[in-house]
């Protein structure tokens, strides 16, 4: 595989730390956090700072974990202090409704990221409809794209823009991804869509989250995402202040102030940090076996709990096709591993 | 044995695998057409097959026929609200699988005894019809603060009606998790899965008693005595294990939380096993028309066998 950056354009870059960051968070960021984080990222230039629930609108629940702080008032929060950024939330479809995007609206959201199966575009139909005539910018992600070929990819990306879409993105929700399989599922989109941009959206599970970025750069992703300190979903995605630093350095720089966002990440986000995500045991065997990255923490806590090895449960959901937002296998295949593990004891 | 005379309106899969439950097990029900729009569906060809009536006419059809006593809706919630106004007026009962809930939400095992006097009953959805039982089951010896359910489908499951309106799936089930299965807050989640081989509908209910300490035994004997209920008229239906307590943070506080992991396996009779999400809702429509033709034929809603 040869590629280049000679054709690329700088991109669009969103910040999700209050977003993906909140899975590494476990939903705990208070409004003072989601301010500091706000207005951190706002004067360093990010084109939107995302922020809900990891799961996105109408994720607080016993799946995912309670939201310390409403989401709307975290909407709320960041409204309040942003004065150059769009503000974002993410919506899945069967997780959230229209109920809760238009309360975001009404708190502030300028954009909303409609999320699905990379296999189940045609369920957000009736949430980007409602976007559009909210007069949001709607961006669809296609989440667990490592799962399927390129052009299955675009198909689905075409039946999105279709919708309304603005942008879609490539999301390697798993962490899963080769920087040639970034490359080609950008291509791919890049290839389909008439209209709408393209996007990329990494974890950094198999350490690859900057490298598949600027892979999707050569293919022509208009759109990049990350995160202050990678702090996100497994190992956490492409750390913002990294992926500026970077651009700046390819020449790709789209107006982000690099020294600000390591002051950022390093003053403002470093004191918040739960912990920092890396490429942990757990977190490779996500991006190996291709499975949802925020099923780590579930994976750890009822691993211990139940004293399996949460590898082994991170395969076994692996070899089930586990997709986005099943946390509740997480309990169901411990539970069946133990008793096989027992089982075996017994004989 | 006196039977009651149904028919079935809707002659997509629903309708069709509904058909062959009623056919396979007919209880006090006499299954005597099948109507739809499309003169071309396979599901009148099968009726015509086997031996029914079978009618692209359309609801007009049933309207001149007094004797069909009880009409299974497996259309569409917009073709229902205009069916339900007509069923009425024609004085037939009308079991509704659509998202149309024109009338009350019933639950089998739950609350089906209490509309024997309504003429248009509502199965809620698939989701609601698996895990409001099990809600219940807790709720009637734990009173409940909170209920969540999970329900993950194969995607080949999930028709066109269900993923354009998927918001309306989870409005819906998270209102019949309250009203039908006591909790005073519900939470409904939907995901689709494409993997293959499909996989089969998967349940995961999670809810949160308002006393602490829950009686476990209690919780775990009304869980498996509801499980028994509800494999009497859904043969696939079944816990994975006993319900799972566990202490977590919630927005009440560290509470326990029960866990009761669902598995539902279709019976096969026209659509595939893995569909176990659309068995259960021609399962229970089953059920609810076989307990209606017990009452119509003069038992009180203290004799018949739900």
């Amino acid at each position: 595989m040869s590629w280049s950056l000679e054709g690329a354009r700088p991109p669009v870059v969103v910040d999700t730390t209050l977003r993906d960051g909140s899975h590494a968070h476990r939903h705990q960021y208070t409004p003072e956090e989601a301010r500091a984080i706000a207005r951190a990222l706002d004067e360093a230039g990010v084109y939107a700072i995302e922020v809900s629930h990891g799961d996105g609108l109408g994720g607080s629940s016993l799946q995912y974990g309670f939201s310390r702080t409403e989401e709307m008032e975290l909407i709320r929060a960041v409204r309040e202090v942003v004065q150059r950024a769009k503000v974002a939330a993410l919506l899945l479809p069967g997780i959230g409704t229209r109920k809760e995007l238009k309360e975001a609206v009404a708190a502030g959201i300028q954009m909303v990221r409609i999320a699905t199966q990379c296999t189940e575009a045609d369920i957000s139909e009736q949430h980007f409809g409602m976007a559009k005539e909210m007069g949001l910018e709607a961006v669809g992600f296609l989440m667990m794209s490592h799962m399927r070929p390129p052009e299955f990819l675009a198909e689905q990306a075409l039946l999105m823009e279709g919708y309304g879409a603005d942008v879609v993105y490539i999301v390697d929700s798993a962490g899963a991804m080769l920087p040639s399989e970034a490359y080609a599922r950008v291509r791919a989109l890049k290839g389909a869509l008439t209209r709408a941009k393209v996007g990329f959206h990494a974890h950094n599970n198999l350490g690859l989250a900057i490298g598949n970025t600027l892979a999707a750069l050569a293919a022509g992703a208009d759109w990049v995402d990350g995160t202050l300190r990678g702090y996100g979903a497994g190992a956490g995605n492409a750390a913002t202040e990294v992926l500026a630093a970077v651009l700046d350095k390819v020449g790709l720089n789209p107006g982000l102030d690099v020294f600000k966002l390591l002051d950022a990440a390093e003053y403002v986000m470093g004191p918040i940090l739960h912990f920092q995500p890396y490429p942990d045991r757990d977190s490779v065997a996500i991006g190996y076996a291709g499975v949802y990255s925020t099923f780590l923490l579930h994976a750890k806590r009822i691993g211990r709990e139940l004293g399996v090895d949460p590898l082994a449960i991170l395969l076994e959901l692996g070899r089930r096709q586990a997709v986005a937002g099943q946390e509740d296998w997480i309990l169901r295949v411990a539970l069946e591993l133990k008793e096989k593990e027992s089982g075996a004891l017994a004989d | 044995m006196d039977k009651v005379k149904v028919a079935i309106l809707g002659s997509g899969n629903i309708g069709t695998d509904l058909m062959y439950k009623l056919l396979k097990s007919p209880g006090h029900m006499e299954l005597v057409a099948v109507v739809g729009i499309d003169p071309a569906s396979e599901g009148l060809a099968r009726a015509r097959a086997l031996g029914l009536e079978a009618s692209p006419e359309g609801i007009a059809y049933l309207l001149e026929r007094p004797e069909i006593r009880i009409v299974f809706d497996a259309t569409s919630a917009k073709a229902h609200v205009r069916h339900a106004k007509l069923l009425r007026e024609a004085g037939k009962i009308a079991i509704d699988l659509t998202p149309a809930a024109r009338g009350p939400y019933v639950v089998p095992p739950v609350n089906l005894k209490e509309h024997l006097d309504k003429d248009n009953v509502n199965l809620i959805t698939c989701g609601g019809q698996a895990t409001i039982p099990l809600v219940h089951a807790v709720h009637r010896v734990a009173p409940l603060r909170y209920a969540e359910m999970v329900s993950t489908v194969a995607s080949r499951s999930a028709g066109p009606g269900t993923r354009q309106n998927i918001d309306e799936f989870t409005f819906t089930t998270a209102r019949g998790l309250e009203a039908i299965g006591g909790a005073e807050r519900g939470k409904a989640i939907i995901i689709l899965n494409p993997a293959e081989p499909p996989i089969l509908m998967t349940n995961t209910v999670r809810v949160i008693p308002a006393e602490e300490p829950p009686d476990r035994e209690a919780v775990v004997a009304s869980v498996r005595a509801m499980e028994a209920e509800v494999q009497a008229y859904v043969p696939g239906y079944r816990l994975k294990a006993d319900p799972v307590f566990e202490r977590l943070p919630t927005p009440w506080g560290e509470r326990t939380v029960v866990s009761m992991l669902l598995e539902v396996e279709g019976a096969g009779d026209y659509l595939p096993r893995y569909a176990g999400n659309l068995d259960i809702m021609t399962a229970s429509a089953r059920r609810v028309g076989e307990v209606f033709a017990q009452h119509l034929l003069g038992r009180s809603a203290e004799e018949v066998r739900a």
